[in-house]
């Protein structure tokens, strides 16, 4: 596995989101595994601005062509921002899932909860357990 | 077909070695390791309608009919009309029950009056095979030639253009007949049916040349901008062009009528024959529908349809409709229902998604 399959400034979770974290804020994606794994994504459905998430509570839904996934937020706090051009161009997600495939931006309630996620490193270690 | 060395291992078709190679990514369909996907599932779905696509579906079985009463043993086990097939044509029907419940959808071809292939779904090999056997096995001698045969799907608008040049001409004029040819020096039978909603062939050759055969279609259909496609785009393929899947939308415990295929009752003397006039007069209860979402949302199988607050159905099949634009599917709902334009409201995991009923194909080729 490359290792720009998986960024070194991310923290992961077990159910394949990333959160990228600055300051008090974090930005949360899905990783390249899940990306894999879903195939063409078609919808993305995602909190609204104000909304609060929960760490590993379901946060939103992707569509593929063949499943629907939900999203586990990787930590608790309230939305800032969304990514809005995926609601008519969810293929960022396919195509660039680090950086124009981003989903939401938390204000984190918890700063702490990130200091549980996985390095990118143990991600990747994870992920070869799951094999 | 050949079998996988370990019990318990999902069958493989004797393409099986060529999807690796492709880097498909390979799932267990029903008891076979079978591509779900190549390039990508759009990807793949907008070659078969823009130029031409190429299948392996040598997981489907074949049933062979032979002997003098061969065509009464058909029509015995088959709810279509098998008189109006002539030599060297085919068939859509299905086979039924004594009690019209479905036991399997499926293409037969006339070779002649004495010599006739059923090809099954693969899921329904034994089960079809018993049902004939049960209820035709005294009147003509049936094979299960499921194992010999592989099947190839070459499908879209530039299919006919591609067979034509790999068999050096040799096409059947029309939709629903085949004729013999050659590919590679391979002797094969192609037949002008598919499953896709486009033009083109399904051909049939023994299973041991199909690496052969599938090269050869690959390499000559290069410059017609022919991809491998999987499992993943046949299924919104199929359901654009609102063609049933057996196990979704038809099984044992739907018949005919309610799946709105009471144009392929026209047999006479089938086993189902008595029940199914009597649905029919009685008018079915339920009725498969076909729907678009109107709004956000995808519709997926098993998901509940609404009417108001109440339960009154289900979603078999739904998908994204990658050349349609929007979410479509298929589903039962009560026969009160099922006008066109009716609106409704699908469950999606706890979301609703309001839907429109629509009748007829979602997607039509161009004539």
């Amino acid at each position: 596995m490359a290792s720009d399959d998986y960024p070194d400034d991310l923290r992961y979770t077990k159910e394949h989101e990333w959160a990228r974290v600055d300051g008090t804020r974090a930005t949360i994606g899905i990783t390249r595994f899940a990306v894999d794994a879903l195939g063409d994504i078609t919808q993305v459905d995602l909190p609204k601005e104000g909304e609060a998430v929960v760490k590993d509570a379901v946060f939103g839904t992707v569509e593929s062509v063949k499943a629907v996934s939900d999203l586990f937020a990787p930590c608790t706090g309230k939305v800032v921002k969304v990514n809005d051009p995926l609601g008519d161009s969810p293929e960022y997600v396919n195509e660039d899932c680090y950086d124009e495939g981003w989903m939401v931006i938390v204000e984190l309630s918890k700063p702490e909860e990130l200091d549980g996620l996985m390095t990118a490193a143990q991600y990747e270690e994870y992920l070869k357990e799951q094999e | 077909m050949s079998h996988a060395p370990t019990a318990g291992e999902p069958k493989r078709t004797p393409l099986y070695e060529k999807h690796v190679a492709l880097g498909a990514k390979v799932i267990d369909f029903g008891g076979w390791a079978m591509p779900l996907q190549y390039s990508g599932i759009l990807d793949e779905h907008k070659a078969v309608r823009e130029a031409v696509g190429l299948f392996d579906v040598s997981h489907m079985g074949e049933i062979e009919f032979v002997g003098p009463r061969a065509e009464e043993a058909v029509q015995r086990v088959v709810t279509n009309d098998v008189s109006k097939i002539p030599d060297d044509g085919a068939q859509y029907t299905c086979t039924c029950r004594e009690d019209g419940g479905i036991v399997d959808d499926f293409i037969v071809y006339r070779h002649d009056a004495q010599h006739f292939l059923i090809v099954v779904n693969a899921s329904n090999i034994e089960k079809d095979f018993a049902h004939f056997r049960a209820h035709a096995g005294g009147i003509a001698e049936l094979s299960n030639r499921s194992d010999g045969v592989a099947l190839l799907a070459i499908q879209g608008p530039k299919a006919i253009a591609l067979v034509t040049e790999l068999t050096s001409g040799a096409v059947p004029a029309k939709g629903f007949t085949f004729c013999k040819g050659e590919v590679g020096g391979v002797s094969v039978w192609i037949a002008r049916t598919g499953y896709t909603g486009e033009d083109g062939v399904e051909l049939f050759a023994p299973s041991v040349m199909a690496p052969l055969v599938w090269d050869r279609i690959l390499a000559a259909g290069a410059k017609y901008g022919i991809k491998p496609i999987g499992l993943g785009a046949r299924d919104t393929l199929r359901l654009e062009a609102r063609l049933c899947l057996y196990g979704n939308d038809i099984d044992d415990d739907h018949n005919p009528h309610e799946a709105g295929l009471s144009w392929v009752v026209k047999g006479r003397g089938f086993v189902g024959e008595e029940a199914l006039a009597r649905i029919k007069a009685e008018g079915p209860k339920r009725r498969l529908v076909g729907f678009k979402v109107q709004g956000r949302g995808i519709a997926r199988h098993g998901y509940p349809i609404l009417h108001g607050d109440r339960a009154v159905g289900i979603v078999t099949s739904g998908t994204v409709a990658p050349t349609v634009g929007g979410a479509i599917g298929m589903g039962y709902v009560p026969a009160e229902l099922a006008a066109p334009g009716t609106r409704l409201v699908v469950d999606c995991r706890g979301k609703p998604a309001e839907i429109a009923i629509h009748q007829g194909p979602f997607y039509k080729r161009a004539a």
